[in-house]
Formats: structure tokens, sequence, C-alpha cells
């Protein structure tokens, strides 16, 4: 029981660190770290549900029967890429916001489109 | 998995934002040895070249404009850790239900994987189960990522190019010259070997891309090394030599054909009659046609990844070079 669903709870509670990152900080930066530790979180679940006791990497080879699956590695490998790609506009808007507002705090912007109202 | 969980735990934790990113490329790596003891290996080979190097890279950089310090101040922590709880006890509720982890018999491995498993050595001919069904089954999917990869340079393009004016260019030249005089003496051993661990990260990136049918690798792995390469010797070399090395709107262009050259495979199978990206219209043997459409889309996507990756990158630099060129000049 235990064993069987702990790659499960370890996933559950990255993605939850990651998510607490994501609405209990204010940097926006941080926010993007947090945003990406989610991300491998679900990365990690799929990977997970891919694994079969006793198989090995699906690379076809002579004498080996049992793989494991290689639907969900094929899903994650081009999210990883797509990830990254999505990461740096991410930061890339960061970098402008800090230009045009001299800060990346959320709680600082705020304020400052306040007084311009 | 239990440093996995510590690693993340201190990333909450941490104020100066310069740890929080090496921490992150730490998280990184310990997932991609994960992903390797879950015999993922395509899967951990991407991990390890992006998330431990170039989002290390970027994140980095951007926070060389942005500041590394993090403001204490957090906006209701314990309303946060309330939602979080919640939601976190829903999901454990959740996989309840699910099935336990590894069992052979469980719902996902018996729907398409056996099919993929078993008739992938007769129908495409490739080894590596992870490359037919990116390349061959799934073309369709993979070509939506390379295009959203794709957008995403051009969106970071469009959001941070600097425009040169040809006076800067002048500058550059004459910073090359400067440059090339201190090489000898600033950073001498990083620099030499870099340069002789230059060809050989370059060559392990066409070996990547091209015994991607056989073993683990492929276009996506091998964009990505490759760019580390070039971002290497950026990094080492400044950005006006590189600059000089690779035009800027000549992997522009890259980039756009990589993209162009997979969905071109696509078209010439339709031209041929066939349906979107079905390769056996490529040759007279189908088993020849799926090596070579796997071959040539593989290829676009190497392209593409490269040429995206090394946009980002130096947009990314270039800005930050010019703010501080322009606080110098200020000062």
């Amino acid at each position: 029981m235990i064993i069987g669903l702990y790659n499960y709870w370890v996933v559950v509670v990255l993605m939850m660190i990651g998510f607490y990152i994501v609405i209990a900080h204010g940097n926006l930066i941080k926010k993007i770290v947090g945003l990406s530790i989610f991300q491998t979180s679900v990365f990690i679940f799929y990977i997970s549900m891919a694994k079969v006791d006793g198989g090995t990497a699906p690379i076809l080879a002579e004498g080996i029967t049992q793989y494991s699956n290689p639907l969900p590695h094929v899903l994650i490998l081009t999210a990883i890429v797509v990830g990254i790609a999505t990461t740096a506009l991410g930061l890339a808007l960061a970098v402008r916001i800090k230009e045009a507002y001299g800060t990346i705090e959320e709680a600082e912007i705020q304020e400052k489109d306040n007084l311009d109202c | 998995m239990a440093f996995l969980v510590a690693t993340a735990i201190a990333i909450v934790r941490m104020k100066d934002l310069f740890s929080v990113i090496m921490l992150l490329g730490i998280y990184s790596l310990l997932s991609a040895c994960f992903f390797v003891a879950m015999d993922a290996v395509d899967v951990a080979f991407t991990e390890a070249a992006v998330g431990a190097g170039i989002s290390t890279l970027l994140m980095l950089v951007a926070i060389t404009m942005t500041g590394r310090e993090e403001n204490p101040s957090r906006h209701k922590p314990v309303l946060a850790l309330v939602v979080v709880i919640i939601t976190g006890s829903l999901l454990i509720y959740g996989t309840l239900d699910m099935p336990y982890f590894g069992l052979a018999g469980d719902p996902v491995h018996l729907h398409v994987a056996p099919r993929y498993i078993n008739d992938s050595m007769q129908e495409i001919g490739v080894p590596n189960i992870v490359t037919s069904v990116l390349a061959s089954y799934r073309a369709f999917d993979t070509f939506g990522e390379v295009v959203v990869i794709f957008t995403a340079g051009m969106g970071v393009l469009a959001l941070l190019s600097v425009v040169r004016l040809p006076k800067d260019i002048a500058k550059d030249i004459s910073n090359i010259d400067s440059l090339n005089k201190c090489m000898h003496e600033e950073h001498l051993i990083l620099r030499i070997v870099a340069k002789m661990l230059i060809p050989f990260i370059l060559l392990f990136a066409l070996y990547v891309q091209f015994h991607g049918d056989y073993g683990p690798g492929g276009g996506f792995q091998a964009g990505v090394i490759f760019a580390a390469a070039i971002i290497l010797y950026t990094m080492l070399f400044g950005m006006s030599t590189a600059r000089r090395v690779i035009n800027q709107s000549f992997i522009q262009l890259l980039a756009a054909v990589g993209v162009l050259l997979y969905g071109s495979v696509g078209v010439v199978s339709l031209l041929e009659g066939k349906n979107f990206l079905d390769y056996s219209a490529l040759s007279a043997d189908p088993v020849a046609g799926q090596h070579l459409g796997i071959l040539l889309i593989e290829l676009g996507v190497g392209i593409t990844v490269t040429a995206v990756m090394v946009i980002i990158f130096f947009n990314f630099a270039g800005r930050s070079n010019d703010q501080q060129n322009k606080e110098s000049n200020e000062s």
C-alpha cells in the first residue's frame, strides 16, 4: 500500500510546493521557479505511470520481452523542451516588466498601477 | 525522491534568488536521475540537458537584469497554505484509486502501448520505440510541439530584441580587438579547455542527432546540446565575438527552415496521395521511407530547437549587455 502509491504522493507533495510558491510569493522570478517545480512534478507523474516492474528502457533488443511504456516518455520528452521555451518567454516578460516598472515584486507593481490611475 | 522534496522545500525557504536557481538546477538533475531509474532514458537525457543546463543559465541571465534579492513580504501565507493543503489532500485522496505503481496490468499499459512495442519493428524498422512513436506514429503532435517552440522563440525575439545600430557594431569590432589582447590573460585555462571541448560537444550533438534511431537521443536532445556548445562559446568569448561567428538573421532563418523542413515532409507525402506525414510515400519500400522520413523530421526538429535556444540566449544576454553599457555611460 505505502510502496504502491509512494511515487504518486511525492508527486502531489512536489506539486503543492510549486503551487504554494506560485500563490504565496510576490517575486515574479520566484513564481516562474515555482511553476517549473510544478511542471517537473507532472513529468514525474507521467514517467512513474510508464514504469513496469522488471521492464527495461523501450529500445528493442533481443532477449528482452518486458519494456516500459514508451508513450508517456514521448509526451514528456517534447513537454520538457516546450517547457523551457515557455519558461524563457516568461522570463522575457519578467525582464520587460522590470524595465517598465523598475521592480518585479507583485505588490509594488500593483501600487504603481494604482498611482497611475 | 526524498531528495527532490528536500530540495523543493529549500527553494521555498530561500530568499536569495541566485541560490534558488542553483537549487533548481540540482532539482532538475535529481529528477533526471529519477527518470533513469524509471527506465525513461530519452526523457532523462532531455531533462539533464534542458533543466540542469539551459534553463539554469537563462534564469541566471534573467536575474542579472532583475536583481537577485527577493522581497520578504508575502501575501497571506496562511491562507495560501490552507488552499494548498486542501488541494493536496484532495489529490492524495484521488491517488487512492490509482492502480499500484509498476504493475504490468495497469490500464495505461493496455491500450496503444502493446501495439507500439510489438509492431513498431516491422512497421518502422527503428529499435528505439520512443523515436518511432515520436517521429512517426505521433508525428503530427510533434509537429505541433515544434511550432510551439518556434513561436516561443519568436515571442522572446519580439519582447527583447535590440535594434543594433551600425555605430554599435563598429564599437563591437574595437571591443573584439581589445578582447583578443586581454584574452591571453583573463580566464586563460577556461578558454583553452573550452576551445578543446567545444568541437567534441558539437560532434556529440551530431552523434545524438543521427543515432536517435538506435539509442537514446534525437532531434530535441541534439538541438539542446548543440545550442549549449554555442552558448558556452558565447559566455567565454563575449557576445560580440559570437555575433560575428553566428549571424543573427541567419540563425533566425534557420529556426524557420527547421519548421518548414518538417512541414514540407508532410506536404510531400500529401502530394504523393498519402496522409500528412505518412513516410511510406517517400520511397518505394515503406520501411526505407520511414527511415528517410524520421531522419528528415528529426533534422528539422534539431535545427529549430538549436536555433530557438540560441536566439533566446542571445536576446537575453544582449539585453543585459546593453543595460550594463547604458549604466556605465550614465555614471
